[in-house]
């Protein structure tokens, strides 16, 4: 029935290439091992105990946005990995095609379904699982392969080479003297109160977001430091490609370059799919239960300079702004009321969406499928019709601008404004911050 | 001819559908904690039961989730039918004779006109669960013929009951098809979708712990 | 291990305040202090863009446009890295050799060498003891050197990749290079190659397939594959090969590519060999428990997280870093594990006779040194790494309070 309908194969070399070296026998011995010897009982109960009520249905953007069955949650893995538990691997190597589509392109693993099975089940875990059986298969989009690949090759996400990293903190840190005549980016001071680590993309592309931050650091008067070797930084694609011995490496890259310099945290930057790769899954591959250092999101620092009366704002955001709940850190980690709390210290006025919080629609860039590159940005924008629907009410309201704190949610909403045409800007919190706060350290303009 | 086939399907097959549903229940409980122990330790870890509580008290409350909420619909029939379901043959008076005569123990039973309405439910909540597996296009797509056996396993006990209590076609064939059905209730619950009534638990407590112990967000 | 021989071992305290440098400078960076406690070095901005380093309390002479990561070798040379007209130098002891570089990075120092990972048009290498490598890469990283200094190697990229190019990738394009010759097969990935003792001989971790992982010896893999590996090292008995490995899902340790541990635990990593060829780790035997582990042996105590494993030179103890579930961190050894709980504990240090241990804490942001679980009457802003005297009976402690620098050389009966 599902083969039918599956009529939206999209093109991709990664993909194509990975099921041209298939084999029947490939895929079923492949499928075994993953089945048998990497999941237990949590698979084995979802399969079975999943009564195909569809109540989860309502619960995706994909699905709402489609308003079509294919789409929902149970339905993707009815379309999947079911297939795989049922026949034990036996599928063709086009059906893996599907597979892999499916899992990477058309769940962000946001898990809102949770909010919604009455049973528990957690269809992202599922998609989770068939993503690593098509990593062991070799069938993975060419971009988010790529950017695993740079993982394993420099430790971060962007091919950032070792000099490339330390030169472009210097740079920063020389455009911010004329601002800040004394301020410093520290490297590898021993034992300060906290590391600062960001995603790939900001040394590369966005260092202006390295600024910002070390210039509210300095306002604040941290005691912080940034290492000048890999470890850097914290994003995760292996983690979403099914690399998860990659995923591993990297995290111990992360937390032992914390680790060798004794500082007392990891304050990580405005990124949501790393904060999930060190407090619940990458963590744990490496056998801590608990993160071995302790991490704090940007939104909860934040929170503590705030309250602590470190950074005061000279003026707030003008005009009305809406807030996208990334999942990774509401959904993943409960940290509405901080986000509440910063919102409403840095803006002049808010209206939100609604669902909001921690249940909140994902922006669909999340889980890496905006790492999953060109190919798959239109599965993004007519997958989350539901957002920018979202959105436009918001605007209706009166809001002109979106607070993102994820890195993830900024490009996907960008995609999204700019597709449904809607006129509005998206900010981080460390934009906002920085832009109006008091600078009591900064030369006189 | 009559009474042998009854003596045997309310003595040796009865204690067989009873005898597989705790051993059968008790074994995948045992056997899948287990299997939990070994492979998802990362998982289990993390498990608690304050956490699990908290969760299954709000997913017993009809409309005390994000999920019964937005499926009002098949909120109220799930609960009436899962209420029904679970009450009627427990408090049905006939039932609770059959255990004071072999056991010497009883309780209260419902009034046999309430339990009556109560089968009714769970035959009017069916029928619509079977209208959506079929007219329901979402429904439908995720729908195999295990959804239908199960389906068919919970109802059969009620629809002969029903039709025997009624006296609709011959009491004697009905009260014995009635028997086998409810054999093959037992027999089912502990495997495939009908074990969600055992190992729903499980997953519940265990979700609930990742979230509202790891996530720190709620999971309803 | 630190050699601690001629130095200054008089037990009682000395106390500077090296004011100067902070009258003339805008401002003062972090305090490096040199092992023996003698030599204080901090970069200081004397202008703006202008910077200097002030070593006990007397600016230098030559200013750069920058000056990072400055920091004291075993042997006491302060080795930085300056910068002046777009170009890099390394600076040892204030002396700048006449190269300049496009960038340098990663100073390391082993028997009296010092050496740095280099990029010098867009071309990456190393320079050791001031000369760069004759063949420089298209990338490289994870530099190292031999125990006696007189070998280098690093990872190199061999081959180029265009944009989001995967399969070029997947065909290998990564090389261990040994004073800038490439070395054996390509892989898909290689990471930290060490050498052994003469510097003969060095191991890698390689990526062969997305899936198989191995250990490289002088760029030749072993025939045995597994899900991943950690660093390998050389048994110093046998010269043997040995590597925390993954199989199954679990952890244990291969030899020359034959497990001798087997996979059994949560996690396994960070082994040293002793000079008899015992083995030291740090594992987990279930998830979320780490322990110390002796050749296959757990020890029964466990902590959330145990890191900077040290052992003792006699080979027969052992302490490390742990932080419990509480988050909060002790010192556990092969006997237990010390009452005291901390907010940070850096690496512990052993005396030459092994008998006694030293380690630097911080207890709500003052620091202090304790020895063998007992505590220094007195406590101070920073302290840095200490150091036991040759005899085994002293202790240096290094600290800072306030403006002062403070060297202070205590009886290991001083520490109650
Ligand atoms: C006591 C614990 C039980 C719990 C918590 C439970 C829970 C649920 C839930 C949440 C659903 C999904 C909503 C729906 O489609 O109605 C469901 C469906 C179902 N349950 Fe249960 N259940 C339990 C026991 C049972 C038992 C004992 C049976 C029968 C032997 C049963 C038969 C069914 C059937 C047939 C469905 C599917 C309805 C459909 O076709 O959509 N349940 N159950
Ligand atoms: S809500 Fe849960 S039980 Fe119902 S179909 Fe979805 S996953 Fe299955
Ligand atoms: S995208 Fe989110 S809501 Fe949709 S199936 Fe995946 S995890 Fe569930």
């Amino acid at each position: 029935m599902y083969n039918e309908i599956f009529d939206r194969k999209i093109e991709d070399v990664g993909l194509q290439t990975g099921i041209d070296r298939l084999t029947p026998e490939k895929i079923e011995k492949t499928v075994k091992q993953v089945l048998e010897g990497e999941t237990g009982a949590k698979l084995k109960v979802y399969h079975d105990t999943c009564v195909r009520c569809g109540m989860c249905a309502k619960a995706c953007h994909f699905y709402q946005s489609h308003l079509e069955p294919s789409y929902s949650p149970v339905a993707k893995i009815h379309q999947s990995i079911g297939v795989l538990i049922e026949k034990d691997g036996k599928v063709g190597p086009d059906f893996i095609y599907q597979c892999a589509q499916i899992a990477y392109t058309e769940c962000n693993l946001c898990r809102r379904c949770v909010h919604y099975c009455p049973l528990g089940i957690d269809t992202a875990y599922m998609m989770s699982t068939m993503r690593r059986i098509c990593h062991k298969l070799g069938v993975t989009p060419q971009y988010i392969q790529d950017t695993a690949h740079s993982h394993s090759a420099t430790m971060n996400q962007m091919w950032v080479k070792d000099d490339e990293w330390v030169d472009s903190l210097l740079w920063q840190e020389e455009e911010a003297r004329d601002e800040f005549p004394d301020m410093r980016i520290p490297l590898d001071v021993d034992g300060v109160d906290f590391l600062y680590s960001v995603i790939g993309p900001e040394p590369k592309f966005r260092t202006h977001l390295i600024y910002q931050a070390a210039a509210i650091f300095h306002e604040a008067g941290a005691n912080w430091t940034m290492p000048s070797e890999p470890g850097w930084d914290n994003s995760d694609m292996a983690m979403f490609s099914g690399d998860f011995e990659m995923m591993g490496r990297l995290k111990r890259a992360h937390f032992e370059c914390a680790q060798k310099l004794h500082v007392k945290r990891i304050v990580m930057g405005e990124c949501g799919h790393a904060f999930r790769s060190i407090y619940d899954q990458g963590n744990r591959w490496l056998g801590w239960k608990d993160y071995p250092v302790e991490v704090v999101h940007s939104v909860e620092f934040f929170t503590e300079l705030f309250k602590a009366g470190k950074i005061k704002m000279k003026a707030k955001h003008p005009g009305i702004a809406t807030i996208q709940d990334p999942c990774n850190i509401i959904r993943g980690r409960g940290l509405y009321d901080h986000l509440r709390f910063l919102a409403h210290e840095v803006c002049e006025e808010i209206v939100e969406m609604a669902p909001n919080g921690e249940h909140n629609y994902c922006c669909a860039a999340g889980g890496g499928i905006i790492n999953c590159g060109p190919p798959f940005k239109n599965v993004r924008m007519s997958g989350n019709k539901a957002k920018a629907d979202q959105l436009k009410a918001a605007y209706d309201k009166g809001a002109r601008t979106i607070l993102a704190p994820c890195h993830n949610c900024h490009g996907g909403l960008e995609d999204i404004i700019h597709h449904y045409g809607i006129d509005m800007e998206i900010k981080f919190l460390g934009d906002i911050i920085y832009a109006n706060m008091v600078k009591t350290k900064a030369v006189e303009e | 001819m009559y009474h042998s086939i009854y003596d045997l399907v309310t003595g040796p097959l009865t204690w067989l559908g009873f005898g597989v549903l705790v051993l059968g229940g008790l074994f995948r409980m045992v056997s899948l904690y287990s299997l939990a122990k070994k492979k998802d330790a990362s998982s289990i870890a993390y498990n608690k039961a304050k956490y699990g509580i908290r969760s299954i008290l709000h997913w017993i409350t009809p409309f005390g989730t994000l999920g019964w909420k937005e499926n009002p619909v098949i909120t109220v029939v799930t609960f009436v039918f899962h209420i029904c379901l679970l009450a009627t043959p427990i408090f049905l008076g006939a039932h609770i004779d059959l255990w004071d005569l072999n056991f010497g123990v009883s309780w209260p039973a419902l009034p046999d006109h309430v339990a009556d309405i109560m089968t009714v439910l769970v035959i009017a909540a069916g029928c619509f669960f079977a209208y959506r597996r079929v007219v329901d296009k979402t429904v439908a797509f995720v729908t195999t013929w295990k959804d239908w056996f199960a389906l068919c396993v919970t109802m059969g006990p009620f629809i002969t009951g029903f039709l025997a209590y009624h006296q609709i076609f011959n009491y004697q064939f009905m009260i014995v098809l009635h028997v086998i059905t409810g054999i093959a209730w037992l027999l089912f619950i502990p495997f495939g979708r009908l074990s969600h009534a055992i190992l729903g638990w499980y997953s519940r407590v265990y979700i609930a712990s990742e979230f509202q112990g790891v996530r720190h967000a709620k999971d309803w | 291990m630190q050699n601690t021989n001629g130095w200054n071992w008089e037990p009682g305290r000395k106390v500077e305040t090296y004011a100067d440098c902070a009258q003339n400078s805008e401002w003062l960076e972090e305090w490096c202090v040199s092992p023996d406690g003698e030599t204080v070095a901090r970069v200081a901005c004397t202008a703006p863009a202008e910077f200097a380093l002030c070593v006990n309390g007397k600016l230098s002479e030559n200013v750069y446009e920058k000056i990072i990561c400055p920091k004291f070798t075993p042997d006491g040379k302060l080795v930085a890295f300056v910068s002046q007209d777009m170009e890099w130098f390394l600076s040892v002891d204030n002396e700048v050799g006449e190269e300049g570089y496009g960038f340098l990075w990663d100073s390391m120092w082993a028997d009296g060498t010092v050496a740095a990972a280099v990029q010098q048009d867009m071309q990456y290498g190393m320079i050791v003891g001031g000369k760069i490598w004759d063949n420089l890469f298209e990338n490289g990283n994870n530099f190292t050197l031999s125990p006696d200094g007189k070998k280098s190697a690093a990872v190199v990229q061999v081959k180029s990749l265009g944009q989001a190019d995967i399969y070029t990738f997947q065909e290998g394009v990564f090389q261990v290079a040994v004073d800038g010759e490439a070395l054996g097969d390509v892989f898909m990935n290689v990471w930290t190659p060490s050498f052994n003792a003469d510097g003969s001989k060095v191991a890698a971790q390689v990526r062969e397939t997305l899936y198989d992982y191995s250990i490289a010896v002088n760029g030749k893999a072993w025939d045995a594959k597994f899900q991943t590996v950690w660093e390998p090292r050389f048994n110093p008995k046998t010269g043997g090969v040995v590597a925390p490995v993954r199989q199954g899902g679990k952890w244990g340790m291969a030899e020359d590519g034959k497990i001798i541990w087997a996979p059994k635990y949560a996690q396994l990593w960070h082994h040293q060999f002793t000079a008899e060829g015992d083995i030291w780790a740090i594992c987990a035997p279930e998830f979320g428990k780490f322990a110390l582990v002796k050749n296959d042996k757990p020890f029964s105590q466990t902590a959330a997280v145990v890191y900077d494993l040290a052992v003792s030179p006699d080979g027969k103890r052992a302490a490390a870093m742990a932080r419990g579930e509480d988050r909060m961190f002790s010192v556990l050894t092969d006997t237990g594990a010390w009452n005291g709980k901390y907010d940070m504990v850096w690496q512990p240090v052993f005396s030459a006779d092994s008998s006694h241990t030293a380690v630097r804490v911080d207890r709500n942001g003052r620091q202090t040194v304790i020895v063998d679980g007992k505590a220094y009457g007195e406590d101070f802003d920073q302290c840095f790494d200490p150091a036991f005297s040759p005899d085994s009976s002293k202790v240096l402690i290094k600290a800072l309070n306030g403006d002062e620098y403070i060297r202070i050389v205590a009886d290991v009966s001083e520490f109650k």
